[in-house]
C-alpha cells in the first residue's frame, strides 16, 4: 500500500512534499479517470483535510480562492459581480458530483486546454499562490499554465490559492460554453467576459477564450479595441477574424479548427451583448 | 497525521464502520466489495456517469472518484439506506427504472435535491440530474417521479381478465429501487478469483507469448494464465452459427483493437494490482490490407439483396428523382452496466451468471467453446444493466467459465468501461446511396438502395443487418419497383454487431430523406405525401408479402393535426426573425418482428402447484423493456387468474423452458403468444376438469381453485392431484414459433410473420449562428396492434428517441479515441424534448391478442424525423452524422451558397 498523507496543517503538507515526491490529491475528479485502478497511484498527498486551504475569502487588495476549494464553494460563495463567470462556469463544470468534489485550484493544475475555470480565471487577472517549505512565490495564470496538461509547478512545491485582485473585480462578467451536449460535456469553446461600464463607456474589458488553444487564451488586442468605446452595439465591434487571430484552436472529435474560431468569436459576441444590454437600456 | 492510518471509521447509513482499507481506495469499491453494499453501481470509474453516486454528509458524490480517506468521519449513505421512500415509490408508480442500473445514482442524487429544493420546477430538476446517465428511460419518467416524490398509494394490481392494457408496474422493479436487484457485478461467492484480460493494445496485430510462468513467478501472489492452447473445446463462437469466426481468446493474431489474447486469475487483491503492461507477450504490426478473414474475399461477409419489379426502369420513368447519400458512424450501445458475471461450478455442473440478452445462445456457444455438455452448463441470466443487442453475443462467459473449470474456483470478471467500449459490439457504420422516384401524382414508383456496413473483425451479427437492410429500407410504404442491397464488410476495427433496429436506423435516415426530396418536388406537404404511398391492408410489401393489419396510415393520420399545429407554430416563429431558426420534421417506420425467415421458437410454462402456488416459468430475458411484466400480463389475461398472484421463475436455462433471445423486437410478440397458448392451455385443463363452461371464472384461494359459471360453482382441491415432474398438479407448455418463410434470391418471400409500425414528428430549433440544434418535442404515433402495458410501452418510446436524438446530434464511436462516456456522448436529461406518445391500435392477425413489438421500432424514425426537421429549418441537408454544431453549421452555409 502506497502512503497517503491527509495532513490537516499546510505546513503539514509543506513537508511532505519536501521530503518525497508524491501526487498531490484534492477533489480527484480528474486524478481517479487517469487510471483504471481500484486506488490512486500513489504515494498521495490529499489537501481536503486542511481547513485552512477550502473557502473564498476576502483579503487586502485581493480576493483568495484557497487551494482545496470546491467548485460548489464558489457557487455558494457570496461574490461581487465580477465573478458571475465563474460561478456560471462552476455550475457547469461536468455535474453537481463533480461540483461538489472537484476543485477550482485543481481544475487549473490539471491544465487541460478545455478546463472550464480558466477563461473565468484569465479574465480576473488570477495569480497563483505557491507555497514550499522555504518560500512563497506568485504566478500569474496564464504563466503558471504554460501548456496543455503543464504547468510551472517545481517539486515540492503546492499551490495554495488562487488570488483575483481587487482591481480585476470590477464590472460585470458572463461565462458561455459550448458543447454538443447539455451537461457532463467537454467544451468545443468557451468564453468569458468581464466588462467595467461607466457612463455608457467601457471602463475596461476583459475577454478570455478557452479550448481554442493549447492554453486558455486573453485576448488583450481586442480588450484594448473595445476599451473606450460606447456600450452600445459593443458586440458589433467584435469580429470573426480579430478573435481568430489571437487563437489556434485544433481539429478534433468534437470539432474543427475553424469553426471553433468562429464560435468563439460569436459567444464572445453574444456574452458582451448579454452584459451591455442593460447598459444600453439605461441610456 | 502524516502516516497512512491502519485504519479509518465512517457512518454508513447510519452505522459506525470502521476498515482496515487503503486510504487511497475508491469509496464505491469500498463499499462494495469491502461492505458489500452492492446497491451502489459502478459504470464506468470517471465520474461520467454517476451511478455510483452516493451522498457524503448529505452531498452527492461520486463513489468512484472519492478517496476511502476523504470519507473518514463523515455520514455516507447509499440505495441500502433508503426504505421504501416516497420517491423510490414514486419510481415504482411512474415507470422510471427499466433496467434499473442507473436507479439507484438517480435516487441518491435526487434525495439531496429534494431535501434542498422540497418542490422544484422540472427545470431545476433536470440540472440536478444531468450528471447521472441512463440510456434506457429518456429521462422523462425519472422528472416525472421526482416531481411527484409525494407518498401515494401504489396502484391497484388488475382484476382478473383486466390484466392486458392496464398500467401495471413492473412486476420485478422493487428490488431495482431498492439497490438489491442482482447484476453482473453483484454477486460473489466466497472464494472466488478474480479474472482480468490481457488484451490486444492495436490491430491487426501478431503476437508471440513470452515466457509466461517467469512471469507468473514474479508476481507478488498466485497468478493463474489461461490462453487459446487452454480452451478445451472448440475456440470458436458466434451468433450465426455457419458465420461463427470469432475466438473466445485469439491464437496468433489479432484483429480488432481491444481483442483478448490471454486471462489472468486470481485473489482479487492480486490480480487487481497486476501491471498487464508488464504481461510476455510481443506484438508485431500486421499487414492492414490483408484480409481479415482469408475465406473472405473482398473482406465480404455477405450481402442482402432485396428485388422486386425493374427499379432502374420505374426511375427512368418518374416524374420527380430524388437522390441521396448518408453516411453513419460506430455508434456505442453505452449502457451503463460494464459486461460482469461470475462462474461455479455445481458438482459437474458449471454455472455462469452474468449479464446477457440470450441465455440459451450463450449455453450453447460456451458450452462448446469449453468441450461441455450444454446440459452441463447452466445459465442464470444476471438482471441486465442495458443490453440493447450488444449482450446478445457472449462477451466474457466463456472466460469466467474456463477459469471456474480450471481451478474448481469461482471466478468473476467485471469489465472496464474502456475494455467494453473497445471490445464488445457497436451499431454499423454505413455508408448508404439511395435513388427513389414519384409519379406525377406523388405516388412512389421505385426506390433504389445501396449500403456499405462496416461489419467489423468478427461476423456477430452481420449477416442479419445485411438481411433485414434490404427488406425494411423502402420503409413502410408501397414500392412497387425495388433493388436493395446491403453488404456486410470486414474490417480491422470494432465488431458490429445487434443494436436496436440491425441496420435498419441507419436505412430509414436515407430513404426518408429522399421522401422529403420527393414530396418538395411534387409540391406536396410531406406528411400527405407519405400517407398517400402508406402501405396498405392487401398490399405487397418489397418482399412480394401480402400484409394484414398495417397500421402505418393510422400512424401518421393520428399525427395530422400536430403536425399542421407545429407547422404552423414554426411558421411564427420563424417569421419573427432573429439567430434561430424553427422546423419541423417527420420519418415513419416498420420493423418485423423475430428473426429474418428463420424459427425463432419460445416456450412458456405454467403451472399451479398442491399448494396453490401460480407459477410462470418466463424465460424471456428482462434487459429493462419489461418482459417479466407484459408476459405475465398477457397469461393472466388468458388464463383468467389476476396477474398478481403469479409468482415469476427465470429466466436461467436449469428452470425455464428456452424463450429465445431478447433482440428483434419479438419477445411482446412471440413468448407473449406462447404465453397466451400456455395461459389458454392451462385454463382448458381447469375447465375439462371442473367441467364448466368457456367463459368461467377461475379463483384461486389458499389451495383451492374454484371455477363459477352460470351453472354453479365447483371447487378443485389442489392437494388431491398428483404433481407432475416439475412439481405441478396443473400445468400446461407451450410453444409458439412465427410462420415465415426464407427469402429467395430476389429476396422475395415472408420473412416476417408480424410487423409493427411508426411515424414520429421532430420540433426543433437550430442557432443560425452556431450550428447547435435544440430538439423540442417528439411526437411518437406507433401502432401496437393492442397496448399490453401502457406505462411500459411510453417507456420504451421515450428510451427509444433518446437513443434516436443521440444518433443523430451527438454519437460518435471512434476506436482508441471515444472509449469513455465523456469523449462518447450520449444525451443527458438536459438534451430531451418533451416526447409524446400516441398509442395506434391496428391488430395483427397473428400477434397474441393483436398485439405487435415495439421496441426496436421507436428508434427507427426518430433520427430521420430531427434531420428532416433541420433541413426544414434551414434548408441544410446534413448528410454526415453525428449532426454535431460544426457540421450542421458547414450544411448550412453550403445550403445558402
Amino acid at each position: 500500500m502506497a502512503a497517503y498523507h491527509r495532513p490537516d496543517t499546510l505546513q503539514g503538507a509543506l513537508d511532505v512534499l519536501a521530503e518525497r515526491p508524491v501526487t498531490i490529491a484534492a477533489g480527484c475528479t480528474d486524478l481517479f479517470p487517469a487510471t483504471q485502478g481500484r486506488t490512486l497511484t500513489g504515494p498521495v498527498l490529499d489537501i481536503t483535510g486542511i481547513p485552512a486551504l477550502r473557502g473564498v475569502t476576502r483579503e487586502e487588495g485581493a480576493y483568495r480562492i484557497g487551494a482545496a476549494t470546491s467548485w460548489t464553494d464558489v457557487i455558494r460563495a457570496e461574490l461581487p459581480p465580477a465573478f458571475d463567470m465563474l460561478k456560471q462556469a462552476a455550475r457547469e463544470v461536468g455535474s453537481v458530483q463533480i461540483q461538489n468534489s472537484g476543485t477550482v485550484a485543481g481544475n487549473i493544475c490539471n491544465a487541460s486546454p478545455a478546463a472550464d475555470g480558466m477563461p473565468c480565471l484569465a479574465a480576473l487577472d488570477a495569480q497563483v499562490e505557491i507555497a514550499t517549505t522555504k518560500n512563497t512565490r506568485t504566478l500569474p495564470l496564464l504563466h503558471f499554465v504554460n501548456g496543455p496538461r503543464r504547468t510551472a509547478l517545481e517539486p515540492g512545491e503546492l499551490v495554495t490559492a488562487i488570488l483575483i485582485p481587487e482591481a480585476a473585480t470590477r464590472g460585470t462578467s458572463r461565462f458561455l460554453k459550448l458543447g454538443a451536449r447539455k451537461y457532463l460535456v467537454i467544451s468545443v469553446a468557451m468564453v468569458a467576459v468581464r466588462l467595467d461600464i461607466d457612463g455608457g463607456t467601457v471602463q475596461d474589458a476583459a475577454l478570455s477564450v478557452g479550448a481554442c488553444s493549447a492554453v486558455a487564451t486573453r485576448l488583450t488586442d481586442l480588450e484594448a479595441t473595445l476599451t473606450g468605446q460606447p456600450a452600445e452595439a459593443l458586440a458589433d465591434r467584435i469580429t470573426d477574424a480579430a478573435v481568430a487571430a489571437a487563437l489556434s484552436p485544433i481539429d478534433d472529435i468534437r470539432a474543427d479548427g475553424p469553426y471553433r474560431a468562429h464560435a468563439a468569436a460569436e459567444l464572445l459576441r453574444r456574452a458582451v451583448d448579454d452584459l451591455t444590454q442593460p447598459a444600453r437600456a439605461a441610456a | 497525521m502524516n502516516r497512512a492510518t491502519a485504519t479509518i471509521s465512517l457512518t454508513v447509513n447510519g452505522d459506525p464502520v470502521t476498515l482496515p482499507a487503503d486510504p487511497s481506495r475508491r469509496l464505491s469499491e469500498v463499499l462494495r466489495e469491502g461492505l458489500g453494499l452492492r446497491g451502489t453501481k459502478v459504470g464506468c470509474d470517471a465520474g461520467d456517469c454517476g451511478a455510483c453516486t452516493v451522498l457524503i454528509d448529505g452531498a452527492p458524490v461520486c463513489a468512484c472518484l472519492t478517496p476511502l480517506a476523504q470519507a473518514g468521519g463523515r455520514e455516507v449513505q447509499t440505495v441500502e439506506g433508503l426504505h421504501a421512500t416516497a420517491l423510490q415509490q414514486a419510481f415504482l408508480r411512474h415507470g422510471a427504472a427499466q433496467c434499473g442500473i442507473c436507479t439507484p445514482g438517480m435516487l441518491m442524487t435526487a434525495t439531496a435535491f429534494l431535501q434542498d429544493r422540497p418542490n422544484p420546477t422540472r427545470a431545476e430538476a433536470e440540472e440536478a440530474l444531468g450528471g447521472v446517465l441512463c440510456r434506457c428511460t429518456g429521462y422523462a419518467k425519472i422528472i416525472d417521479a421526482v416531481l411527484d416524490a409525494a407518498p401515494g398509494t401504489p396502484a391497484q394490481m388488475p382484476e382478473a381478465g383486466h390484466a392486458v392494457g392496464a398500467r401495471v408496474e413492473r412486476l420485478d422493479g422493487g428490488p431495482k429501487v431498492a439497490g438489491t436487484e442482482i447484476y453482473g457485478a453483484d454477486a460473489c461467492p466466497e472464494h472466488t478469483l478474480l479474472v482480468r484480460a490481457v488484451r490486444a493494445p492495436s490491430a491487426p496485430a501478431t503476437f508471440t507469448l513470452g515466457d509466461i510462468d517467469t512471469w507468473r513467478a514474479a508476481q507478488p501472489g498466485e497468478v493463474h494464465v489461461f490462453t487459446a492452447r487452454d480452451i478445451p473445446g472448440a475456440n470458436i463462437f458466434g451468433t450465426i452459427p455457419p458465420f461463427a469466426d470469432q475466438p473466445a481468446l485469439a491464437e496468433t493474431r489479432a484483429r480488432l483493437r481491444g481483442e483478448a489474447v490471454a486471462i489472468v486469475a486470481g485473489e482479487a487483491g492480486v490480480i487487481e494490482a497486476l501491471d498487464l503492461t508488464s504481461f510476455p507477450i510481443t506484438w508485431q504490426e500486421a499487414d492492414a490490407g490483408a484480409l481479415v478473414h482469408d475465406n473472405r474475399p473482398d473482406n465480404l461477409l455477405i450481402a442482402g439483396v432485396v428485388r422486386r419489379g425493374d427499379a432502374e426502369a420505374a426511375l427512368a420513368g418518374a416524374v420527380h428523382v430524388a437522390e441521396a447519400q448518408a453516411e453513419t458512424p460506430y455508434i456505442e450501445h453505452a449502457y451503463i452496466e460494464p459486461e460482469a458475471g461470475v462462474a461455479w461450478l455445481e458438482g459437474d455442473t458449471l454455472v455462469i451468471q452474468a449479464c446477457t440478452q440470450a441465455p440459451v445462445m450463450d449455453r450453447d456457444d460456451t458450452a462448446r467453446i469449453l468441450g461441455l455438455d450444454p446440459q452441463k452448463l447452466r445459465i442464470i441470466p444476471a438482471a441486465a444493466g442495458g443490453g440493447f443487442g450488444s449482450k446478445l453475443d457472449i462477451s466474457l462467459q466463456p472466460l469466467i467459465g474456463l477459469v471456474a473449470l480450471k481451478t474448481g474456483r469461482p471466478a468473476r470478471m467485471i469489465y472496464t468501461r474502456a475494455e467494453s467500449m473497445a471490445s464488445t459490439t457497436k451499431r454499423h457504420p454505413a455508408k448508404m446511396t439511395g435513388r427513389a422516384g414519384a409519379d406525377a401524382e406523388g405516388r412512389i414508383t421505385g426506390m433504389i438502395f445501396d449500403g456499405d456496413f462496416n461489419t467489423g473483425a468478427y461476423a456477430s451479427w452481420g449477416p442479419t443487418v445485411a438481411g433485414r437492410v434490404p427488406v425494411h429500407a423502402s420503409g413502410p410504404y408501397y414500392t412497387p419497383n425495388y433493388a436493395a442491397e446491403a453488404r456486410a464488410i470486414h474490417s480491422y476495427q470494432p465488431i458490429s454487431g445487434a443494436f436496436r433496429g440491425f441496420g435498419v436506423p441507419q436505412a430509414a435516415i436515407l430513404q426518408e430523406a429522399l421522401y422529403d426530396d420527393l414530396a418538395q418536388k411534387a409540391g406536396m406537404d410531406r406528411l400527405a405525401f407519405r400517407r398517400l404511398n402508406a402501405l396498405q391492408d392487401g398490399q405487397a410489401t418489397v418482399c412480394g408479402q401480402v400484409l394484414q393489419g398495417v397500421g402505418i396510415a393510422a400512424c401518421l393520420d393520428a399525427l395530422k393535426a400536430p403536425w399542421e399545429a407545429a407547422l404552423a407554430s414554426a411558421d411564427r416563429a420563424n417569421a419573427e426573425g432573429g439567430r434561430y431558426r424553427h422546423g419541423v420534421g417527420i420519418a415513419s417506420c416498420w420493423y418485423g418482428c423475430g428473426n429474418t425467415g428463420l424459427p425463432n421458437p419460445s416456450t412458456i410454462r405454467v403451472g399451479i402447484t398442491a399448494k396453490g402456488e401460480l407459477t410462470l416459468h418466463q424465460g424471456a430475458t428482462d434487459i429493462g423493456q419489461g418482459s417479466n411484466t407484459v408476459i405475465t400480463q398477457i397469461c393472466a389475461d388468458a388464463l383468467g387468474l389476476p396477474v398478481g398472484q403469479f409468482r415469476l421463475i427465470g429466466p436461467d436455462t436449469g428452470l425455464t423452458p428456452d424463450c429465445g433471445k431478447t433482440s428483434a423486437s419479438r419477445q411482446t410478440y412471440v413468448t407473449g403468444k406462447a404465453a397466451l397458448l400456455a395461459g389458454q392451455a392451462l385454463r382448458a385443463r381447469i375447465l375439462a376438469l371442473s367441467n364448466m363452461a368457456e367463459d368461467a371464472r377461475i379463483t384461486l384461494t389458499g389451495d383451492t381453485l374454484t371455477v363459477t359459471d352460470d351453472r354453479g360453482e365447483r371447487h378443485v382441491a389442489l392437494g388431491d392431484l398428483e404433481a407432475d415432474g416439475h412439481g405441478y398438479v396443473l400445468a400446461a407448455e407451450e410453444t409458439y414459433d412465427p410462420p415465415t418463410s426464407p427469402l429467395d434470391e430476389n429476396g422475395q418471400g415472408s420473412p416476417y410473420a408480424v410487423y409493427g409500425f411508426g411515424a414520429q414528428m421532430a420540433e426543433l430549433t437550430v442557432d443560425m449562428q452556431l450550428g447547435t440544434v435544440k430538439v423540442t418535442r417528439i411526437t411518437a404515433a406507433h401502432d401496437l396492434g393492442r397496448v399490453v402495458n401502457p406505462l411500459l410501452a411510453e417507456g420504451q418510446v421515450e428510451g427509444g428517441v433518446a437513443q434516436g436524438l443521440g444518433l443523430a446530434l451527438m454519437e460518435e464511436y471512434i476506436p482508441g479515441r471515444t472509449e469513455n462516456l465523456h469523449d462518447y456522448l450520449i444525451p443527458t436529461t438536459g438534451d430531451m424534448p418533451e416526447v409524446k406518445s400516441i398509442f395506434v391500435e391496428v391488430p395483427d392477425p397473428e400477434g397474441p391478442m393483436g398485439l405487435k413489438g415495439l421496441g426496436e421500432h421507436v428508434l427507427i424514425p426518430t433520427a430521420p424525423a430531427i434531420l428532416n426537421a433541420i433541413r426544414h429549418a434551414t434548408g441544410a441537408r446534413v448528410t454526415k452524422l453525428p449532426a454535431l454544431p460544426h457540421r450542421v453549421l458547414a450544411a448550412i452555409r453550403e445550403a445558402r451558397g
